[in-house]
């Protein structure tokens, strides 16, 4: 199995490919297009600012490739928040798989990072049943929409994940997420056709 | 957990632990014992020491499924960067931000403010909670709630508050600053110092709106057990994991 991280320069790839070591995949970190298109699952992670992620994405047309991908993509954190439509994090545009959702920073009044174990609520799709908290941390969240599988309040519910035929996004890091995260691993490298 | 060359210090004192000091091994004990996150502090003084720290951070991030901050010796962007990059998800900085506070900024900038951690050490002296640097050794003129206000608004996205005068005590942790914290700042906080037993989590969940405590010797010498603290706040209605 061909499992490719996408490495274009946003954020802490080494810990996801860590554990998808744990779980026994040794995953390829590439922004190669090739490379990418070739790989039979995709994941698309992100920390750091939305605005400077976007246009390393652009460098490299990662921007028009990812969109077109048939095989599974996971999309964490700030990749999550880059596969919706914008974000106001810069104002800028996003890859628009989730189309129509907008992604909004939390009220002032929050402690903002929201950042800790939360619970997920209401989960279905590549989600469903599970129910143990998984950690967050983040600024920034897409509000609940047709592609949501799996909430989280705060103190109003927002999109924990979402799911659009091959693309699934999560807000939450699955590989900071102890058992429940590797278990969301598992059934994610379980897709691959 | 403190650092020094690669090997964790003060005393740890587990039964079925291969090697006690080596700080993956334990970082994988807490981990599947049910510990929220892990903190790490370097307080190596050697250049040759902070690779081993590197070294170190790559090691916990293969082995661990929960988050990690890292902190000690922080003084640039660059040195963020290599503990990131190796697998850290938070760095937490304190007399390096008291004597650069533009280094929060800097930071914040580049990998976001959820990644940076403030860590403040203060002591209550004339009706005042004053900031202390270099490990609790140097006392500055900084006040504790002004210093913690002018880290948020730089792009601190944590504050971890250790009380030095609940530090080492094990009678509580610091109610009174940490609930004015908490009031000051609108950023997450660890309360950090003073903890002997399980009723001081209660409590400081219960009397303040802080989101983390933090314990070392209570953990490391087994007199607590995470399993049982966990049970017990949740017994006790406190939103735990």
């Amino acid at each position: 199995m061909k499992l490719t991280i996408i490495n274009y320069g946003a954020g802490n790839v080494f810990s996801v490919k860590s554990a998808f070591q744990r779980l026994g995949i040794e995953p390829t970190l590439s922004n190669d297009l090739n490379e990418i298109r070739s790989s039979d699952l995709v994941v698309f992670p992100g920390v750091g600012h939305a605005e400077t992620a976007m246009s390393q994405l652009k460098e490299s047309g990662l921007d028009l490739l990812i969109p077109d991908l048939k095989q599974p993509v996971l999309g964490v954190c700030l990749g999550m928040q880059m596969m919706c439509e914008s974000s106001e994090e810069g104002d800028v545009k996003g890859l628009n798989i989730f189309e129509s959702v907008r992604v909004k920073r939390f009220d002032d009044e929050l402690k903002v990072p929201h950042m800790g174990w939360n619970e997920i609520l209401e989960t279905k799709g590549i989600l469903n049943g599970l129910i143990d908290p998984v950690y967050f941390i983040h600024s920034y969240f897409a509000p609940i929409n047709e592609y949501t599988i799996a909430e989280t309040n705060y103190p109003t519910a927002f999109s924990a994940a979402m799911e659009k035929v091959n693309f699934i996004g999560c807000q939450f890091h699955p590989e900071k997420s102890g058992e429940v995260g590797e278990e969301i691993l598992k059934r994610f490298l379980s897709l691959r056709k | 957990m403190d650092i020094k060359d690669g090997r964790t210090v003060k005393g740890i004192n587990f039964e079925g632990l291969i090697d006690a000091g080596d700080p993956v091994s334990l970082a994988k004990y807490y981990s599947e014992n049910g510990a929220d996150e892990l903190v790490f502090l370097d307080i190596t003084a050697t250049l040759e020491g902070r690779k081993t720290m590197v070294e170190m951070v790559r090691k916990v991030a293969r082995e661990i499924n929960i988050p990690f901050t890292v902190g000690g010796g922080i003084s640039s962007v660059e040195d963020a960067f290599n503990l990131l990059n190796n697998g850290a998800d938070k760095i937490s900085v304190n007399s390096s931000a008291i004597k650069n506070p533009s280094l929060i900024k800097d930071l914040s900038n580049r990998f976001g403010n959820q990644c940076v951690v403030l860590a403040i050490d203060a002591k209550f002296i004339d009706a005042k909670w004053i900031v202390f640097q270099a490990g609790g050794r140097i006392q500055t003129d900084l006040d504790l709630f002004e210093w913690a206000k002018e880290g948020v608004n730089l792009g601190a996205g944590e504050i971890l508050f250790t009380s030095m005068d609940n530090d080492g005590t094990k009678s509580g942790f610091a109610i009174d600053p940490l609930y004015k914290l908490a009031k000051c700042v609108n950023v997450p906080i660890i309360a950090s110092g003073g903890c002997g037993k399980v009723e001081h989590f209660k409590e400081v969940f219960e009397q303040t709106n802080v989101d983390a405590a933090l314990a070392a010797s209570v953990f490391h010498f087994g007199e607590i057990e995470i399993p049982a603290l966990k049970n017990y706040l949740k017994t006790n209605n406190i939103d735990i994991r």
